[in-house]
């Protein structure tokens, strides 16, 4: 049985995360909200109680990565650095921004990013080459590679599959946001992958499937991950695109989406409504 | 002349830098035997990751061992190592900088029997277009060994060139290689001839050819094709009555259109341009045939020389 207390902390982290992205938004901008909001718990399961990092030593050599290989999830990779300290809020104000830190998608320059990724397919073998690297130095640090589900029509992270499984990886591992939507619809609609547990079991992976916004569950799923000796594992995120606010939900069109004025302040009352009951039960525990 | 095999010395290279440089690493995509690095393999197992037929993953790969403070060198055919791996080059290696080394091997029509699909004339002048990346291309065995220490000296994206076929050695044993260095292999006070990798052989030759005619020819060596420093340029230029540039390479982006990027509003004077036509290559039993045929030996850059100086 997990603490209840740090499952209640990371539920209320992630619905943090998701306000932070929307923050960063903001009203009238486009701005991937879907695809961030569907990683919210996963995102503060890793960086706010499995990985060992620290914003004050950013480049520490003992630290575990976590790649962002569907770059377009950039905010919500933000929202969790900005929240452990990484750079300041004031940044989150100026995403995107001409002399801004925070780019559109996930750059080097910014504190806490690992690489350059955004072009999708390539996240996950930069991840192999990190692994191959912390292997060579005798380091017990992992990595952790966050793809997506359209993503996963990009031949390249089969390579990367069978690199990984090749060298026998286990300190890697993978996250699939299976959030079933892509930028021009639903997966299902737009470009059939079945049996993605089986394709990536045949590729040498050990395969783990979770609710992917069940923090109890998803701190399970890690920690079956880390205990697999000899190749590289992969959790499948079970997850709702959007998820978080309403009318967001299950949505292609916040994809990439703008919010109008009423539209943020219902999103924003929605997550502080959610942040309220979470605090409440909290209290409970 | 002797001439000496340009991917040997890239293997031995790595060989002796990865003796003291525990951090050297190597990838391959299953032609280790054509581009030498076999023999890193043999020496040093461990750092050496067979990546199978798979370039991208291997540009990608060698971008996460460069970011975790390895010196990744990942070799293949040119063709592939630059082209099928593009945008995993771009975004993973040179938009953050990455330490990763780029070998481009049996370039232009080096590999003459394989043909089109497998030569390459466009892949240092596309690699040039890539901020970040410093783009080589050595004349002989002796550069190339001194090159590849450099490449392991600076902390950035590099792309090398690497010719199949032995080629005669011009350059001295001493000195260390310095990036961005151009070095005069005969002096001349006629013209210039600026040239690149193999046709620095072909224009040494050509320099003679246009001695027997009393035209005194100077041949520089341009095997940094990135960057291309304007005042090197100017040096070499000044007090010649023309200019000739010599590649095996597409004309398209390569030396000749870079040195007179830099020459317009500095300089007039006649130009020539000795390269591939916009085409593709062709299979041939030899690489000569294949030289002869796309305009690259010395009579095309001797011919080319004279065209420029009766302008």
């Amino acid at each position: 049985m997990a603490d209840q207390a740090l499952i209640k902390d990371l539920e209320a982290k992630a619905v943090q995360l998701r306000c932070n992205v929307l923050e960063m938004i903001g009203i009238g901008k486009a701005g991937h909200w879907g695809g961030s909001a569907s990683l919210a718990e996963a995102m503060a399961v890793l960086y706010f109680h499995v990985m060992n990092v620290d914003a004050k030593a950013p480049k520490a050599p003992d630290r575990d990565r976590l790649l962002l290989s569907k770059g377009h999830g950039a905010l919500i990779q933000y929202a969790a650095l900005c929240e452990l300290g990484y750079f300041p809020r004031e940044e989150m104000q100026r995403v995107k921004s001409l002399n801004g830190l925070l780019q559109g998608h996930p750059d080097l320059s910014i504190p806490g990013v690992e690489a350059v990724t955004g072009s999708l397919g390539q996240g996950l073998s930069i991840g192999v080459g990190m692994a191959l690297a912390l292997r060579l130095d005798k380091k017990a640090s992992r990595v952790y590679v966050v793809m997506g589900d359209g993503e996963q029509s990009e031949g390249q992270l089969w390579e990367a599959a069978m690199a990984a499984s090749n060298f026998k990886l286990d300190n890697l591992t993978a996250f699939l946001d299976w959030n079933k939507i892509q930028a021009t619809g639903r997966t299902e609609d737009v470009f059939k992958i079945p049996d993605l547990d089986k394709k990536w079991a045949s590729f040498g992976w050990e395969v783990f499937s979770v609710d992917g916004h069940d923090v109890e569950k998803l701190l399970a799923a890690v920690d079956k991950a880390k205990a697999v000796k000899g190749r590289p594992t992969l959790v499948i995120l079970d997850t709702v695109k959007g998820k978080g606010v309403s009318f967001a939900e299950n949505t292609p069109a916040y994809h990439n989406g703008t919010f109008d004025e009423a539209r943020f302040t219902l999103a924003m009352a929605e997550l502080e409504a959610r942040k309220a009951a979470l605090a409440a039960q909290k209290e409970m525990v | 002349m002797e001439k000496k095999s340009l991917r040997t010395a890239y293997g031995e290279a790595l060989v002796e830098m990865g003796k003291t440089n525990p951090d050297i690493v190597v990838l391959e995509a299953d032609l280790g035997k054509s581009t030498m690095s076999c023999l890193f393999k043999d020496a040093y197992p461990e750092r050496y990751f067979e990546m199978g037929i798979a370039e991208q993953s291997m540009a990608s790969t060698a971008a996460g061992l460069a970011l975790s403070g390895k010196v990744p060198f990942y070799s293949t055919f040119a063709v592939f190592a630059f082209g099928r791996a593009y945008d995993q080059i771009r975004c993973g290696i040179a938009i953050p900088n990455a330490n990763v080394k780029i070998c481009g091997s049996s370039c232009g029509f080096s590999d003459f029997g394989d043909g089109k699909t497998h030569q390459s004339i466009e892949d240092a002048n596309v690699m040039r277009m890539i901020p970040h990346m410093i783009v080589l291309n050595p004349c002989d065995a002796v550069e190339t060994r001194k090159m590849m220490r450099a490449m392991a000296a600076y902390d950035g994206p590099v792309y090398i060139r690497i010719n199949r076929n032995d080629l005669p050695v011009y350059t001295a044993e001493e000195g260390d290689y310095e990036i961005g260095r151009m070095s005069r292999i005969v002096a001349g006070a006629d013209l210039v001839i600026f040239a690149t990798g193999s046709m620095v052989w072909k224009s040494v030759e050509a320099a003679e050819l246009l001695k027997a005619e009393g035209i005194s020819a100077e041949v520089v060596n341009v095997s940094t094709l990135k960057p291309l420093a304007k005042e090197e340029i100017l040096k070499y230029v000044a007090g010649k009555k023309a200019i000739v540039t010599a590649e095996e390479a597409t004309k398209l982006g390569g030396l000749g259109s870079a040195i007179a990027e830099l020459l317009i509003g500095e300089i007039a004077l006649p130009f020539e341009r000795v390269g591939v036509d916009d085409a593709f290559g062709t299979s041939a039993h030899s690489y000569a045939e294949l030289l002869e045929t796309y305009g690259l030996t010395e009579r095309h850059i001797a011919a080319a020389a004279k065209k420029a100086l009766k302008r």
